[in-house]
């Protein structure tokens, strides 16, 4: 029965290993997915690539049902996963922070990590201003711990919000990306950059 | 690849990553691991006495978990790129911008990034990806406010990219 680190006995040092391990794969499906290219990121925001609508609902989907799966057939226990604790107010705001981040930067921290490794210079300079944005953040934590802290609503489920079992919800999820693919697969048509896309 | 079977393969690391250690993939939680570790070397009171700083002190930051994975991110970056013939030492930019406009537009891209981590708990990996397998309302919401403002910024930032 899973996850396993928590429920069977598993030394620090494996459980650092699996990080590792995990991490390579991680790092191999992010290069693979071209997003170590901050101009293939940023063609999300104007129509031209669309790979990271693909690439982040399909690799959701996959994993939520994968976790339903194991947890029909007994090999995990939900109730030991960790669900993100919902803070509304700096889950908005922080979010909105980091949409900034993104269209300026043209990467996320992950993929900044993976385009810094194969060369790519502005990435490291990226990954240093993310260093600088989260020594900012400590430092000035005592003007923003009330906004951090606010409105807290404990480790929410979408599907308890509308009140659906899980496999409703997946369902429904399936289906609103399948139509985001469809729109994306026109949209790739309708602002095509082949001078651009031919770079990256 | 075709990026419905990356979107696989990364779905399939994720749920990997749930069934051995119940939670999920993460990036802005090492960096701050590292930045923690280097203030606490530098200035260890200074460190202890931040508010902010001090909820993760104690354990080796270096060591940490999310610092491991995300040196296999780097290694795992590094041999997907080698295979694929993509390792070059460059600055990628429009041609519309100069190198040093688009590093300046790196660092503060990188700057707000960072800092919107730590107030939203976790980046697109932790928070935004990891949260909407979990079927987290923090996690949807968080890839709302992160996406929504990027599409609706685009139009002021369109030299840098188009």
């Amino acid at each position: 029965m899973g996850p396993l680190v928590p429920l069977q006995n598993i030394s620090n040092e494996l459980n650092l290993l699996i990080a590792f391990v995990i991490g390579l794969g991680f790092g191999i499906a992010l290069e693979q997915a071209g997003f170590s290219s901050s101009r293939k990121l940023a063609g999300m925001f104007y129509g031209y690539d669309t790979t990271v609508l693909k690439v982040f609902f399909t690799a959701a989907i996959t994993a939520m049902l994968g976790l339903i799966f194991l947890s029909f057939v007994g090999l995990i226990d939900l109730d030991i996963v960790y669900v993100n604790e919902y803070y509304i107010y700096s889950a908005i705001v922080g979010g909105v922070i980091m949409g900034a981040g993104f269209i300026i930067g043209g990467f996320c921290p992950g993929t900044s990590f993976t385009a810094a490794a194969i060369g790519k210079i502005d990435a490291m300079w990226f990954v240093l201003g993310s260093m600088i944005g989260i020594f900012i953040f400590g430092e000035t934590y005592s003007i923003f711990q009330e906004l951090h802290m606010s409105g807290y609503k404990g480790a929410v489920k979408v599907s308890d919000v509308l009140g659906i079992r899980d496999g409703y919800f997946a369902l429904l999820l399936i289906l609103v990306a399948s139509a985001m693919f469809w729109l994306a697969e026109l949209a790739e048509k309708k602002f095509r950059r082949d001078d651009i896309t031919k770079e990256i | 690849m075709n990026p419905y079977l990356a979107g696989v393969l990364l779905g399939m690391v994720l749920l990997v990553s749930f069934y051995l250690t119940g939670r999920g993939l993460g990036a802005s939680g090492a960096t701050r691991s590292v930045v923690i570790g280097a203030v606490s070397t530098a200035m260890p009171e200074h460190a202890e006495k931040s508010q902010y700083f001090s909820k993760y002190l104690g354990n080796n930051q270096m060591k940490s978990w999310l610092v491991l994975e995300i040196a296999g991110v780097i290694i795992g970056g590094f041999l997907s790129g080698a295979w694929a013939g993509r390792l070059k030492l460059k600055v990628e930019h429009s041609p519309k911008i100069s190198p040093r406009r688009r590093i300046y537009f790196a660092t503060l891209g990188g700057l707000l990034f960072g800092f919107g981590s730590q107030l939203g708990r976790g980046c697109t990996s932790g928070a935004a990806l990891t949260g909407m397998s979990v079927m987290s309302l923090a996690g949807f919401v968080t890839m709302m406010a992160i996406f929504g403002t990027a599409f609706a910024l685009a139009y002021f930032f369109r030299k840098n990219w188009i």
